[in-house]
C-alpha cells in the first residue's frame, strides 16, 4: 500500500469490487479432494501388487475397463487438483501483475498437457498398438 | 514476490538497556521494539528492566510504567486496560495478544514486546490500521433491513435466533487475529482476513438482517473471502477466545449451499 496516494483507505479497501466467483473453484477443489482418498488408496495398491509383473500383466490388467476407468479418473481428478492448488499459490505468493498472469497460463496450460498426455498413455495401453 | 526478509531499513538492530533502580529485588527485563520515523534510523529493540515489586501484573502495567517512570517517548495505544477496547493489541512473546490481559508471569524469560505482525509502523508498537478500518467498513457493519421496524417497538428476534451471534459480538476488533494471518500478511489489500470475516458473519447470521444475499455477493470473490486457507492461527491468538476460522467456514458454506 502505497502511503503517498491521495486515495481513502475505503476506496483502496473496495478496489474493483467483488469479482462474483471463487466458490466454482473452492466447491471444485472439495470435490477433487474427496475423489481423491479412494482413488489415491486404490492407484497405491494396484501398482504396489503390480510392482514385480511383467509388461503383459501391467497390460492386461490396464486393458480391464474398470481398471482404466478408474485410473483415468485418478489421473483427471489428480491433475485437476494440481491446477485448482497451484493456482491458489501463485495468487498468495506471486505479486507482480504480469508476472502472476504470465504465471496462472502457464499453470493452466501444463495441467492441461499433463493431463492430455496421461490419458493418452492410458488410452494408448487400453486400445492397444 | 512476496517477501520473506526484512528490507534492509526495517532490520532490527540492538538498542539501549535502562538498568533498574540498585535496590530492585524483583526485576525483569522488557525487550521492546523501538522505531522512531523522524530519525531516519533503523528500529531497535531498547531493554527496560522493571522492578515487578513496584509494578502491576499485566504486560501493559508494565508498559505505562516503563513509559512513566523510565522513558516517556515510549509510543503505544491503550485505553480500558481491561480487554475490552482492544487499543493494546501487540505481539507479546510471540503472540498477538492485549498487553492489559496477558500477565507477566505468562512469559519465561524477557518479556518480548513488538507491534502487530506486517502493518506499516507509524512509531514503536503503533501500527497503521487505516487498511484493517476501511476493510471493516466495506462489508457495512450495520443492520440493513427494508422493512420498517414495528412502531411500538424494536426489531424482534427469538433467543435461539439470538443465541446465533453469541462468539461473534464479543469480537473487539484488535486486530491481533488478522495480523497473525499469513494470507493477509501476503494480501491485505485484497483479503478481508478473518476480524472482518467475522464480523461480517456477524452481520449474515442476525436475523434481523434482511440483506444476506448482497452480504454474500460482496464476500463472493477468490481474494476478499477465499484466501483463508484455514492455518486457524487467528483462531489461535483472539485474545477474547473467539473463533474467526469458524465463522469463515461457516461463510463458505452458505456460499456452497446458495449453489446447490
Amino acid at each position: 500500500m502505497s502511503a503517498r496516494s491521495l486515495r481513502t483507505p475505503l476506496a483502496r479497501a473496495r478496489g474493483l469490487g467483488s469479482a462474483k466467483g471463487g466458490t466454482h473453484h473452492f466447491w471444485l477443489q472439495r470435490l477433487t479432494a474427496i475423489a481423491l482418498v479412494p482413488l489415491t488408496i486404490w492407484f497405491a495398491l494396484s501398482i504396489a501388487s503390480l510392482a514385480t509383473a511383467d509388461l503383459p500383466a501391467v497390460l492386461a490388467w490396464m486393458r480391464s475397463p474398470l481398471s482404466a476407468v478408474l485410473m483415468l479418473s485418478f489421473l483427471l481428478a489428480g491433475f485437476w487438483h494440481m491446477k485448482l492448488g497451484l493456482q491458489v499459490v501463485i495468487e498468495d505468493y506471486v505479486h507482480g501483475e504480469w508476472r502472476k498472469i504470465a504465471c496462472l497460463i502457464l499453470n493452466n496450460l501444463v495441467s492441461i498437457f499433463l493431463a492430455l498426455a496421461a490419458t493418452l498413455a492410458v488410452l494408448k495401453m487400453l486400445l492397444g498398438g | 514476490m512476496v517477501e520473506f526478509n526484512l528490507p534492509a531499513n526495517s532490520k532490527v538492530k540492538g538498542g539501549t538497556t535502562h538498568k533498574a533502580a540498585a535496590g530492585a529485588k524483583n526485576v525483569r527485563s522488557f525487550r521492546v521494539y523501538r522505531y522512531d520515523p523522524d530519525s531516519g534510523e533503523n528500529p531497535r529493540l531498547d531493554t527496560y528492566e522493571v522492578d515487578m515489586d513496584e509494578c502491576g501484573p499485566m504486560v501493559l502495567d508494565a508498559l505505562i510504567k516503563i513509559k512513566n517512570e523510565i522513558d516517556p517517548t515510549v509510543t503505544f495505544r491503550r485505553s480500558c486496560r481491561e480487554g475490552i477496547c482492544g487499543s493494546c493489541a501487540m505481539n507479546i512473546d510471540g503472540t498477538n495478544t492485549l498487553a492489559c490481559t496477558k500477565a507477566c508471569d505468562e512469559v519465561k524469560g524477557d518479556v518480548k514486546v513488538y507491534p502487530l505482525p506486517h502493518l506499516e509502523v507509524i512509531k514503536d508498537l503503533v501500527g497503521d490500521l487505516s487498511n484493517f478500518y476501511a476493510q471493516y467498513a466495506s462489508i457495512k457493519p450495520w443492520l440493513e433491513a427494508e422493512s420498517p421496524a414495528p412502531p411500538d417497538g424494536e426489531r424482534l428476534q427469538s433467543p435461539e435466533e439470538r443465541k446465533k451471534i453469541d462468539g461473534l459480538y464479543e469480537c473487539i476488533l484488535c486486530a491481533c487475529c488478522s495480523t497473525s494471518c499469513p494470507s493477509y500478511w501476503w494480501n491485505s489489500d485484497r483479503y478481508l482476513g478473518p476480524a472482518v470475516l467475522l464480523q461480517a458473519y456477524r452481520w449474515l447470521i442476525d436475523s434481523r438482517d434482511e440483506n444476506q444475499g448482497e452480504r454474500l455477493d460482496n464476500l463472493e470473490d477468490p481474494f476478499r473471502l477465499y484466501r483463508c486457507h484455514t492455518i486457524m492461527n487467528c483462531t489461535n491468538t483472539c485474545p477474547k477466545g473467539l473463533n474467526p476460522a469458524k465463522a469463515i467456514a461457516e461463510i463458505k458454506q452458505m456460499m456452497v449451499s446458495r449453489q446447490l
